[in-house]
C-alpha cells in the first residue's frame, strides 16, 4: 500500500491529459494562423489597451488561487471561502475586460468580419476566454460549497484541480498574449 | 518498470466505494443500471448497441448508392417510398445520392468504426484485463457515451431536414460546405454535422482521458506496462492519438462554422457562385485540409488500433501460443502512434503542395510499411505451425490479417506522390481504404465480439450462423473491393453518380453490376449477424465455466456475469505476462493465466 501515496490522484491525472488535449486545439489554431499570416493579404493591427488590463487581472486570480490552496491546507476556511470568491470575482473581470477589449477593436474598425488576422484573433481570444467562463462556473460551484453547512469537504484533491486549472488557463493567456504580440 | 508496478485502486475515493460492490449492492433503479449507468461494462454495451444501429444504417446507405452505381438505367420504385421526393419515380436523386456517400463516410468512420469500436472494447477490456474495479472516472465515462448519443441524435436529426444531410463528402471541404447556396447539402444539414461532431469530439476526448489515465494510474498489483496484453497496449495508443488529434478538428470545425454563420474568411477566397461575387477575401481552403487531415490521419489508425490489438490477443489464444514478438508489437504501435502524426499531408498531394515537402511526406509515409510488415510478420508467426482453433473469433482474426496485407500493399501505391498524381480520387483509392480500415477493422470489431460476447452476456453466439457471416463476409468483401482496383487503375474517379454515358468507363458497368450484387448479400450476411447478436443475448447458449476459451487475461477470474466492481472478492494480482500458452499449467492444461505465481522452476518474465 505505502507505494499508493506516491502516485497521482487518477483525476488529476485525468485533467493532466485534458490540458494536454485543450492545448493542441490551440495549437492547430495557432499553427493555422501562422500558415495563414505567410500567405497574402495579412494585416497587422495592436492589441486592445483592455488586454494589457486583464492580464493583470489574471495574474492575480493566479495569486489569489494559490494562497486559497494553502489556507485550505491550514484548514483556514473562512481565509479559503473569501480568497476562493476573490479568485472567482477577478476571473468573471477577465471575461468583462476581454469583451471590452473586443469592442475597443470593433470601434477601430477591426471587426469579425474583416481581414482573416481580424477573424483569428477574435476566434483564439473567445474560445479561451470560454475556457475561462468553465473555470468560473467551476468557481462558483465550488465556492457555494465551501459556503454551504450541510455538506463539509476535507478533500484536498478537488481544490488541487481547480488551482491546476486556473493556473493552466492563466499561462495559456500569456502564451497566447505572447503569440499574438511577436507573431502578427 | 518495477517502481511503475500499481496496487489496487481502493485507496482513492471512488473506488473505495466501489470495493464493496459484488458482496453488498446497493439499491439501483432502472435508471441508474441501465441508462445513466456508472459501470464500464454497462456503458461499453451502449456503445456496442448504438454502434450496431448506426453500421445498420449506414451500411444500408451504401447499398442504395450501390443500386444507382450498379444499375443505373433501373427505377426502383420502393425507394420512392422510403426517401419521397430523394427518390422521385424510384430514381435516386443525384443531390441525395452525394448526402448518402457523405452520411455513409461519416457513420462508418466516426459512430461506428470510432465509437462502436473502441468505445465498446476500451471500455469493457481496460478495466478487467487491468484488473481494476472501473474507469479512473466513472462519471465522465458516462457522460462520453451521453455525449455520443446527443451527437448521435443530431446527426439523425440532419438526415431529415428538408434541404437534406451534409453532402460534401466526408471531408467537408470548404468552399462546398461553407456556402449554403452551393448545394443543398451545404444548409441546415451541414450546421447540423458539425454541431454534430462537435459532441462526438467531446465525447471521444472524455472518453480517451479516461482510458488512458485508467492503464496509466489503475493497474493491478504485479500488472506492470510489459505485463499488459496488447488489446490495452492498442487502446492506450489509440486514445493518445484520439487525444492529440480530436481537438485540432474541434478547431478547423469552430472556424469552418464561423465561416459559414458569422461571415469571416478563414476558408474562402475569390468565390463567385450563381454570377454573384462574395465578399470574401484572404481565406485559404487548403488550410482546412490541413486540419482536418492531421486528425483524418491519425482516425485511420483510431480506428485499426484496436482491432490489430484484439486481432493479436485472439490469435494467440486460438493458436494456443505465445504472441510472437510480443516488444516487437509494442515498438511498432508506438511507432505507428507516432508516424501517424506526421503523414496527413499524403492525403493533399495534389494539392499544390511544395513537391520538396511532398516528398518528405512519400518517405515518412513509406516509413509506415516497416512496424505494419513488423506486425504482419508476428501475426503470421504466431500462426505458424501452431495448434490452431478455428473459432468464429479466430477465424475473423485470420481475415483481420488477410484483409490488412491486402489493403496494406496497396497503401505503398498511394503513398509514392507521383503514383498519386493518377491514383488520386479514383476507385483504387476507395478499394485501398475499405479494405485496409474499413473492412478489416470491422474484422477486428467482429473477432472481439464473438470473443467476448461470453463474457459480456454470459451467453454464447450461435456458432453455425457465425461461420456462414464470416464466409460470406470475407468472399463478398473482396469481391466487392478487388475489382475496384482496376477501375482505379483505369483512372475511374470516385463520386459521380453515373458513369454509363461516359465513354472510358462505360465498359465497367457489368463490373459494378456485380459490385453492387454482392454488397447486397454481404449486407443482408450482416443482419444474419444482427440476428445472432440480439437473440444471443436473452437465448443464446449459456456460458457455463468460468473460463471458455482458456485464456489467460485477468477478466476470465471474475464471475460468469461480473456485478459493478468486477471481481466479488480482492481483484487479483498478476504474476506474469498474458501469452503463457503452449507451457503446461496446473492440472495439465496447456496455459498459465495472468494470476497463477511464478512456480520454482520457471524463468522470470
Amino acid at each position: 500500500m505505502e507505494n499508493n501515496n506516491k502516485k497521482t490522484h487518477p483525476h488529476k491525472f485525468v485533467l493532466w491529459v485534458g490540458i494536454g488535449s485543450i492545448l493542441m486545439m490551440f495549437a492547430g489554431l495557432t499553427s493555422a494562423y501562422i500558415v495563414k499570416r505567410n500567405q497574402a493579404n495579412w494585416q497587422t493591427f495592436n492589441l486592445p489597451v483592455a488586454f494589457w488590463y486583464s492580464t493583470a487581472i489574471v495574474l492575480a486570480s493566479s495569486f489569489t488561487i494559490m494562497l486559497a490552496l494553502r489556507s485550505f491546507k491550514e484548514r483556514a476556511m473562512s481565509k479559503y471561502r473569501a480568497l476562493m470568491v476573490a479568485t472567482m470575482l477577478l476571473g468573471a473581470m477577465f471575461v468583462i475586460l476581454q469583451i471590452v477589449g473586443f469592442q475597443q477593436l470593433w470601434q477601430k474598425g477591426i471587426t469579425l468580419q474583416g481581414n482573416v488576422s481580424y477573424s483569428f484573433l477574435y476566434v483564439i481570444v473567445g474560445l479561451h476566454a470560454l475556457h475561462v467562463v468553465g473555470g468560473v462556473i467551476a468557481l462558483v460551484v465550488m465556492s457555494s460549497m465551501a459556503f454551504s453547512r450541510k455538506k463539509r469537504n476535507y478533500s484536498i484533491v478537488p481544490v488541487e484541480l481547480m488551482s491546476t486549472y486556473w493556473h493552466f488557463v492563466d499561462i495559456l493567456w500569456i502564451y497566447l498574449l505572447i503569440f499574438l504580440i511577436m507573431i502578427k | 518498470m518495477s517502481s511503475a508496478i500499481l496496487h489496487d485502486a481502493a485507496v482513492h475515493g471512488v473506488e473505495h466505494h466501489d470495493a464493496h460492490h459484488g458482496e453488498h449492492h446497493h439499491t439501483e433503479t432502472f435508471i441508474s443500471k441501465y441508462v445513466f449507468s456508472l459501470d464500464h461494462k454497462t456503458i461499453s454495451k451502449q456503445f456496442l448497441v448504438t454502434g450496431i444501429i448506426w453500421a445498420i444504417v449506414g451500411g444500408l446507405f451504401s447499398v442504395i448508392f450501390r443500386l444507382q452505381l450498379g444499375y443505373p438505367e433501373s427505377t426502383f420504385p420502393w425507394l420512392e417510398d422510403l426517401l419521397g421526393h430523394w427518390a422521385k419515380g424510384g430514381k435516386l436523386q443525384p443531390e441525395f445520392y452525394y448526402a448518402l456517400v457523405t452520411m455513409h463516410g461519416t457513420i462508418l468512420v466516426f459512430f461506428v468504426l470510432t465509437a462502436g469500436l473502441s468505445g465498446t472494447f476500451s471500455n469493457f477490456l481496460i478495466p478487467l484485463q487491468i484488473g481494476a474495479r472501473d474507469m479512473a472516472s466513472p462519471l465522465l465515462n458516462c457522460m462520453s457515451y451521453w455525449f455520443f448519443f446527443l451527437a448521435s441524435i443530431i446527426m439523425a436529426a440532419s438526415l431529415f431536414v428538408q434541404t437534406g444531410p451534409a453532402s460534401g463528402g466526408w471531408t467537408i471541404y470548404p468552399p462546398l460546405s461553407a456556402l449554403g447556396d452551393a448545394s443543398s447539402g451545404s444548409k441546415i444539414g451541414m450546421d447540423l454535422w458539425l454541431v454534430s461532431m462537435a459532441m462526438f469530439i467531446v465525447s471521444s476526448l472524455l472518453g480517451g482521458l479516461n482510458y488512458i489515465t485508467t492503464v496509466l494510474n489503475m493497474r493491478t498489483k504485479g500488472m506492470s506496462m510489459t505485463r499488459m496484453p496488447l488489446t490495452i497496449w492498442a487502446f492506450f495508443f489509440t486514445a493518445v492519438l484520439g487525444v492529440l488529434s480530436f481537438p485540432v478538428l474541434l478547431s478547423g470545425a469552430i472556424l469552418l462554422l464561423f465561416d459559414r454563420n458569422l461571415g469571416t474568411s478563414f476558408f474562402l477566397s475569390d468565390i463567385v457562385i450563381a454570377g454573384k461575387i462574395l465578399p470574401n477575401e484572404g481565406g485559404s481552403a487548403i488550410l482546412f485540409q490541413h486540419l482536418f487531415w492531421f486528425l483524418g490521419h491519425p482516425e485511420v489508425y483510431i480506428i485499426l488500433l484496436p482491432a490489430m490489438g484484439m486481432s493479436s490477443e485472439i490469435l494467440s489464444i486460438n493458436s494456443r501460443k505465445p504472441i510472437f514478438g510480443y516488444m516487437a508489437m509494442v515498438g511498432s504501435m508506438f511507432a505507428i502512434t507516432v508516424l501517424a502524426f506526421l503523414v496527413w499531408a499524403h492525403h493533399m498531394f495534389v494539392t499544390g503542395l511544395n513537391p520538396f515537402l511532398g516528398a518528405v511526406f512519400v518517405l515518412l509515409t513509406l516509413l509506415i510499411a516497416i512496424p505494419s510488415a513488423i506486425k504482419v510478420f508476428n501475426w503470421l508467426t504466431t500462426l505458424w505451425r501452431a495448434n490452431i482453433r478455428f473459432t468464429p473469433a479466430m477465424m475473423f482474426a485470420i481475415g483481420f490479417v488477410s484483409l490488412f496485407i491486402s489493403g496494406g500493399l496497396t497503401g505503398i501505391f498511394l503513398g509514392n506522390s507521383s503514383l498519386d498524381i493518377h491514383l488520386h480520387d479514383t476507385y483504387f483509392v476507395i478499394a485501398h481504404f475499405h479494405i485496409v480500415m474499413g473492412v478489416a477493422s470491422f474484422f477486428g470489431m467482429f473477432a472481439g465480439v464473438y470473443h467476448w460476447f461470453p463474457k459480456m452476456f454470459g451467453r454464447y453466439l450461435n456458432n453455425t450462423l457465425a461461420y456462414i457471416h464470416f464466409w460470406v463476409t470475407i468472399v463478398g468483401a473482396y469481391c466487392i473491393f478487388w475489382p475496384m482496383h482496376y477501375e482505379g487503375f483505369a483512372g475511374m474517379p470516385r463520386r459521380y453518380y453515373d458513369y454509363s454515358n461516359w465513354e472510358s468507363f462505360k465498359m465497367f458497368g457489368g463490373l459494378n453490376e456485380f459490385i453492387s450484387f454482392v454488397s447486397l448479400i454481404v449486407f443482408a450476411a450482416q443482419l444474419l449477424f444482427v440476428m445472432n447478436f440480439f437473440y444471443s443475448i436473452w437465448k443464446g447458449r449459456k456460458v457455463t465455466t468460468l473460463n471458455p476459451w482458456n485464456a489467460n487475461t485477468l477478466e476470465w477470474t471474475t464471475p460468469i456475469r461480473p456485478g459493478h466492481g468486477n471481481w466479488p472478492g480482492e481483484i487479483p494480482e498478476v504474476h506474469r505476462w498474458a501469452y503463457d500458452y503452449a507451457r503446461e499449467g496446473k492440472n495439465g492444461e496447456d496455459f498459465i493465466p495472468q494470476d497463477v505465481p511464478v512456480g520454482e522452476e520457471e524463468e522470470k518474465h
